[in-house]
């Protein structure tokens, strides 16, 4: 990073720039770098999910606009932004348009937290992982302000279940958290990553110890992503789309986006978490051992320790997915009932076997 | 209208309420506490169009009653006519007409139970099924030329006999079907969330279907062994309407009835899978019939210039969304005097305010998808 630093400013000095500039702006260009490379996740995200349920249903999916459908999101896009956008009748106009960008901008916030490799996070905090699941509940607040401020009585009603859905889902996926960053001793992403590598690939990965966690976490994730078997939210067979159903154009699309973008971030999340991050699952990485240019396999490394991280994620996803063609949706009482009796305890039970298994075995 | 209570229009124009159904619900959180459906969007005057009409003109129209199992209705008003008329159908065409509609029965069960997962939150049962719905609306296409409004059976029989190559695919069909039902029940039957959210649910007892007249699969799934396909009735009931009990060829076949206990969701939903399983064994025997016996299908008489003698009469058929009636009165010119049309549904809507009171909102869908409403049939 520091290195990254001096080029950026020795850059500026080639066109007589003053310090200043390059400092006040050199923490924007990694954020910068971020969202466009989470658009471009998201966009393809899209796409991935439409294929993947095409294939579920044995449908082709979008395969009209570019190759195998690849501009199709593109499109969709294109045509969100062209849209009008309608402020319904007797809406809240300020928190209506404020709605949207507090559902989007936290999501691009928490992206930055997760280190994509050894050297790069953007943002390493000491309390990163704290940091994250802080951000991270705060769309709710705009999925709120939406259902709110819509003047409809479909959103309102999927704003309180929003709401009642992430407040109780969010208590067994910290309890996880806690059982994680008591294996790791740190609350930092990175260390939490650094912690799991072991003498043999793999087998320090906090899945095998946490398994029970990682079920808690996956399920809650789910819960807390609004997605099926948990979309009480938007359920369109009996709220017509929830929160976001007088929602069109471009606002509309900060929905879209953010609730995609946050599928992927919480995956990522898990991938870090659980299954070893950017580590290499064999315990070694295949450009040290296949490019004997030291420098070249050095800067080869990083990527592919991004990409690691993308494939564990990736299958994340694909469960996600494979979740959703499933399953049919739960009921709201059987929400509720399900996150306070059956997975408060049993985290609390994973975080209880956490603390021994640290104590007896890991510590020795 | 207490303070705390939220008015909610489900309607006319809703993902789930299968057409143009609105329901007015009040809501104390998310507890229905009082539903009052509100029907006639759909209404086409589909009886006193008869009046104005010959009696093959009504024919075309009856299909529309109905739009997923135009077969039944036409048969109902066939029926009726040729009763009134005294005109003779032929064995073959009567086996015909039990298969066409015993796989209209299959199409329309299988629209049913992808919408109702569709409802519960469940998206790709709905492909499945219509995949194989597919199947069977391209057989009827091959055969009559439409895929939903058929207008295949005529005064005395049918348009047209079937060909022995069509009745081979729809053999082929019937061979892979099973393991498709299979299917759907492996992914659905035994799914936690699918059984939490529709069992005990929604429970009709044995006396309120009766009061409110419900027929079909959801009257079996309360455990009364009623269906007009069968000769031999158990109804309990005296007052209950038994004429035109074992119609068609139906007392020749071999088939059971299936039925269930408790009269919930879940039951109804179970009625209807092994109903499917059902109509699966009468095709494959109808198949076996047509192959090895050939007739004409056709009475010899004037369909355009028919006249019906002075009389009434009422048929009844047993369609998949409850028992379907056809009452034909004429005064023996060519035009019917009155035609009047009892459909299932309709009983089924009536039911819906008992049924929804002090239930989760949620369970609305897992309620009204289970009774299997369609809308066109309810206002006609």
């Amino acid at each position: 990073m520091e290195y990254l630093y001096f080029l950026y400013i020795d850059f500026l000095h080639k066109y007589n720039l003053p310090e200043f500039i390059g400092m006040a702006t050199f923490p924007l260009l990694p954020f910068c770098m971020v969202a466009a490379a989470l658009i471009l996740v998201v966009l393809f995200l899209v796409l991935m999910e439409r294929k993947v349920l095409a294939f579920f249903t044995q449908r082709k999916g979008p395969n009209r606009v570019g190759p195998w459908g690849l501009f199709q999101t593109i499109a969709d896009a294109i045509k969100l932004l062209c849209k009008e956008n309608i402020t319904p009748t007797g809406a809240e106009k300020f928190m209506f348009n404020l709605a949207p960008l507090l559902a989007f901008v936290p999501v691009m916030v928490v992206w930055g937290l997760i280190p994509f490799s050894s050297e790069f996070d953007f943002m390493s905090y000491s309390v990163s992982a704290l940091l994250f699941m802080t951000i991270a509940s705060i769309p709710t607040l705009g999925i709120l302000l939406a259902g709110y401020a819509s003047n409809n009585k479909y959103s309102l009603i999927g704003s309180f279940r929003s709401v009642a859905q992430a407040i109780s889902y969010e208590l067994p996926l910290v309890f996880v958290l806690v059982s994680i960053v008591v294996l790791a001793s740190s609350l930092n992403l990175r260390q939490i990553v650094l912690a799991q590598i072991s003498v043999y690939p793999f087998c320090g990965w906090f899945i095998f110890p946490a398994f029970l966690g990682f079920l808690i976490f996956f399920i809650c994730a789910t819960a807390e992503l609004n997605r099926c078997p948990f979309d009480l939210p938007e359920a369109e067979s009996e709220l017509v789309s929830g929160y976001n159903t007088e929602y069109s154009g471009m606002k509309f699309a900060f929905f879209f986006l953010a609730e995609y973008a946050m599928m992927f971030i919480m995956c990522a999340f898990m991938a870090t978490l659980f299954l070893g991050g950017f580590l290499s699952p064999f315990g070694f990485y295949l450009s040290e051992r296949f490019i004997h240019n030291d420098l070249l396999a050095q800067v080869l490394v990083y990527f592919e320790q991004v990409f690691w991280l993308f494939l564990k994620t990736f299958f994340l996803i694909f469960c996600m997915m494979l979740v959703r063609a499933t399953l049919p949706r739960l009921k709201s009482n059987q929400l509720m009932g399900f996150a306070w009796k059956v997975l408060l305890p049993l985290s609390f039970l994973n975080l209880f076997f956490i603390c021994c298994y640290k104590y007896f075995i890991y510590a020795k | 209208m207490t303070k705390n209570r939220l008015k909610i229009n489900i309607g006319p124009q809703h993902p789930s309420t299968h057409g143009v159904l609105r329901l007015v619900l009040e809501l104390e959180g998310e507890i229905i506490k009082s539903c009052e459906p509100v029907i006639g969007y759909l209404h086409r005057g589909m009886e006193k169009m008869a009046e104005n009409r010959t009696y093959l003109q009504y024919l075309p129209i009856v299909d529309r009653i109905d739009y997923l199992s135009g077969f039944f209705n036409s048969f109902a008003y066939c029926n009726a006519v040729e009763n009134l008329a005294q005109i003779e159908v032929s064995k073959r065409s009567q086996y015909i007409r039990v298969l066409t509609m015993e796989m209209n029965r299959l199409s329309s069960h299988l629209l049913w139970l992808g919408t109702f997962l569709l409802d519960m939150g469940a998206t790709s049962p709905l492909f499945y099924t219509f995949r194989d719905r597919e199947v069977i609306l391209s057989l009827f296409e091959e055969l009559t030329g439409q895929r939903l409004m058929y207008n295949y059976y005529t005064f005395g029989g049918l348009r047209h006999d079937v060909s022995d190559d069509w009745l081979d695919k729809v053999g082929d069909f019937v061979k892979i079907m099973p393991k498709k039902i299979q299917d759907y029940e492996d992914i659905i039957t035994n799914n936690p969330i699918f059984t939490t959210r529709t069992k005990n649910i929604g429970v009709l007892s044995k006396n309120s279907t009766l009061q409110y007249s419900i027929t079909g699969p959801n009257l079996r799934a309360t455990g009364i062994r009623v269906d007009y396909r069968n000769s031999k009735q158990e109804t309990g009931n005296k007052e209950h309407n038994s004429h035109g009990l074992g119609y068609l060829v139906y007392p020749e076949l071999d088939f059971e009835i299936p039925t269930a206990k408790t009269g919930d969701s879940f039951d109804r939903y179970k009625v209807r899978v092994e109903e499917m399983k059902v109509c699966l064994k009468l095709i494959s025997q109808c198949i076996d019939w047509l192959k090895s016996n050939t007739g004409e299908i056709i009475s010899p008489i004037k369909q355009h210039l028919l006249k019906v003698p002075e009389g009434e009469f009422i048929s009844n058929v047993e369609a998949p969304r409850g028992v379907c009636s056809c009452y034909v009165k004429s005064d023996g010119s060519g035009n019917p005097y009155r035609v009047k049309w009892r459909t299932g549904s309709f009983y089924a809507v009536q039911i819906l305010p008992k049924l929804l009171e002090n239930t989760f909102y949620p369970d609305l869908m897992a309620i009204f998808g289970s009774l299997d409403v369609i809308l066109p049939e309810v206002d006609r």
